[in-house]
C-alpha cells in the first residue's frame, strides 16, 4: 500500500526537521564572532617588499594586463641605477573581483593576496587604494625571495654574481 | 441593577484581557515562527532587537505602521480597504466562543471563562470561517492584479474543498457531546477527551484547519513561489499587517478550537485550567510552524483531490460508524 510508505515519508520529514531544530546553529554572528580565513584566502591585495626592504614591484604591467576587470593601473619609472619601480600604483577595490590573477602573473611576487576581507567603506572613493596604501613593510608569502638575486642581475650587480648564475664565459676560450 | 453593572464590568475586563492576549500572542507567534523556522534551518533567527530578539514584534509593528500605504491606481478602493478587516475580524470573533478556562467565582459572580457562551458556538465558528475567506477573495479581486486574482480564486477553491470535511469531522463531536455549545463540548470531555474516541475525525479536522488558516502545505492562495504573495500581493504597510496578523490569530483560534473539540479543552491534571488550555493551543501552534518547516506546498488540484475524494468520504464513514456505535451503546 503506497499510503503506508507515504505516511512513513511524511513522519521521516518531521523527524528530520525536529532533529535540526535541536542542533546547534551554524550561524557566525559576524561583528561579534569572526571566522579566521585560511592563509591563502583571496582578499585585500598588498604590495610587498623584498627581504632587504626594497620594493619588489618592477612596474612590468603584467598584473594590470592579467586583471580581468582592469582595476590595476600604474606608471613605470626608472632609478638612476636602472632599477624599475612604479611611480604610482593604484588598485580600484570597488572593481576588484579578488580572482588572484594579478598575484599569479607577478614575476617578482610583489603583488599578493591577503586574508584581510574587511575592506568595506561608506564612500566608494575610499576603495581606490594608492601605492602608499598598498605597500606593506614585510615580505608577505615567500619571505626569502628577492627578484634581483635571480634575474635582472645587470641592473643591481655585475654579471656572474647572481645566485644561480655561472660566471660569464670567455668567448675566446670557446673556440672550436 | 447593581449586579448587572458588576457583570458588565467583569465582562468588559474579560473582553479586554482576551483581546490583548490574543493580539500579543499573535505578534509573538510571528516571532516564534521565525525563530523555529530558523532553528529548523540551522540558523539563529531574529536576535538583534532586545534580549534574544524579544522586541522584534514591536520593531515589526513600527515598521509596518510607518510604511507607505500603497493603493494600486486601478484597485477597487473601498473593497481594497475592506478586505484586510474581513480577513482579521472573523478570526478574532471566533475566539469569543472558545472556553479557555473553568468558570471562576469573582465577587460572588460566577464568571464563565469564555466571552460568549453561544448555544450554537460550533455553527458560529463554521460560519465565521466561511466569512474569513471573503477577505481573501475580495482582497484578490479588489487589487486588480492577476496574481491577486488568482490567489483569491484559489482561496475560494480551497474553501469549498476543505470546509465540507471540516464540518463533517465535527459532526461526531456533536453526536458525542449532544450539544453545539463549546462549553458543553468541553464539559462532555471531562474524563476522556474525544481524540480517544475520534482519532480519525481529529486527523481530518487537523488537516482541514491547516487548509483553513492557509498555511503550508496548503498555502495555495498565497503561494509565494508562483503568485508573488497571492491575494495580498498589492497590499503594503498595516493593511498587509492585518492580513498577516489575521493569519496568526487564526492559528491560535484554530488551535484553541482543536483543543476544545478533541483534546478536552481546559481539562487537565495538576495545572490551572487556563494553563492547560494555553499549553494545548500553543502545542498546535508549534505543530503548524513545524509543519511549515517540513512539508512542501501542494498543487491546488491535489488539495481538491485530498478534500473531496479522501477526507470527505472518510468523514462521512466516520459519522456512520460513530452513529452505529452510539446506537449499539444505547441499546
Amino acid at each position: 500500500m503506497p499510503i503506508f510508505s507515504d505516511i512513513k515519508a511524511i513522519l521521516g520529514g518531521f523527524s528530520i526537521t525536529l532533529s535540526h531544530m535541536l542542533r546547534r546553529p551554524v550561524t557566525i554572528q559576524y561583528p561579534e564572532e569572526k571566522r579566521t580565513p585560511y592563509p591563502r584566502y583571496r582578499a585585500r591585495i598588498v604590495l610587498t617588499r623584498d627581504p632587504d626592504g626594497g620594493e619588489r614591484c618592477v612596474a612590468c604591467y603584467l598584473c594590470s594586463a592579467a586583471c580581468p576587470v582592469d582595476c590595476i593601473s600604474m606608471q613605470a619609472a626608472e632609478r638612476e641605477d636602472g632599477r624599475r619601480y612604479a611611480a604610482w600604483f593604484r588598485i580600484n577595490f570597488s572593481r576588484c573581483i579578488f580572482c588572484g590573477l594579478c598575484a599569479e602573473a607577478c614575476p617578482t611576487l610583489a603583488i599578493q593576496m591577503t586574508p584581510d576581507y574587511e575592506i568595506c567603506k561608506r564612500d566608494i572613493m575610499d576603495l581606490v587604494a594608492e601605492k602608499e596604501d598598498l605597500l606593506i613593510d614585510g615580505c608577505g608569502k615567500d619571505d626569502s625571495y628577492n627578484f634581483y638575486r635571480h634575474a635582472g642581475i645587470a641592473v643591481t650587480q655585475p654579471r656572474g654574481e647572481g645566485l644561480e648564475e655561472a660566471p660569464p664565459a670567455d668567448i675566446r676560450t670557446l673556440m672550436p | 441593577m447593581t449586579a448587572s453593572t458588576v457583570d458588565i464590568a467583569l465582562f468588559a475586563a474579560k473582553l479586554g484581557i482576551v483581546f490583548f492576549v490574543i493580539l500579543t500572542l499573535a505578534a509573538y507567534l510571528v516571532f516564534a515562527e521565525r525563530k523555529i523556522l530558523a532553528w529548523i534551518q540551522d540558523r539563529k533567527g531574529p536576535n538583534r532587537v532586545g534580549p534574544f530578539g524579544l522586541l522584534q514584534p514591536l520593531a515589526d509593528l513600527i515598521k509596518l505602521l510607518t510604511k507607505e500605504d500603497f493603493i494600486p491606481a486601478a484597485a477597487d478602493k473601498w473593497l481594497f480597504y475592506l478586505a484586510p478587516a474581513m480577513a482579521a475580524i472573523p478570526a478574532i470573533l471566533t475566539f469569543a466562543v472558545i472556553p479557555f478556562g473553568a468558570p471562576v467565582a469573582i465577587a460572588g459572580h460566577q464568571v464563565p471563562m469564555l466571552v460568549a457562551d453561544l448555544n450554537v458556538g460550533l455553527l458560529f465558528f463554521l460560519a465565521l470561517s466561511s466569512i474569513a475567506v471573503y477577505g481573501v477573495a475580495i482582497g484578490g479581486w479588489a487589487s486588480n492584479s492577476k496574481y491577486s486574482l488568482l490567489g483569491g480564486i484559489r482561496g475560494l477553491a480551497q474553501l469549498i474543498s476543505y470546509e465540507l470535511s471540516m464540518g463533517l469531522s465535527l459532526v461526531p463531536v456533536v453526536m458525542l457531546a449532544r450539544s453545539l455549545s463549546l462549553a458543553d463540548i468541553v464539559a462532555a470531555q471531562s474524563p476522556i477527551p474525544f481524540i480517544v474516541y475520534q482519532p480519525l475525525a481529529f486527523l481530518i479536522f487537523l488537516i482541514s484547519i491547516t487548509a483553513e488558516c492557509k498555511r503550508i502545505p496548503f498555502d495555495i492562495p498565497e503561494a509565494e513561489g508562483e503568485l508573488v504573495a497571492g491575494f495580498h500581493t498589492e497590499y503594503s504597510g498595516m493593511r498587509f499587517g492585518l492580513f498577516f496578523v489575521g493569519e496568526y490569530i487564526n492559528i491560535i483560534v484554530l488551535g484553541g478550537l482543536a483543543t476544545t473539540f478533541f483534546l478536552g479543552g481546559w481539562h487537565g491534571p495538576f495545572l490551572a485550567p487556563v494553563i492547560w488550555f494555553s499549553l494545548k493551543t500553543l502545542a498546535f501552534a508549534f505543530f503548524f510552524i513545524w509543519m511549515r518547516g517540513t512539508l512542501p506546498r501542494l498543487r491546488y488540484d491535489q488539495l481538491m483531490h485530498l478534500g473531496w475524494k479522501v477526507l470527505t468520504p472518510l468523514a462521512l464513514a466516520n459519522i456512520l460508524v460513530t452513529g452505529w456505535w452510539l446506537v449499539l451503546k444505547a441499546a
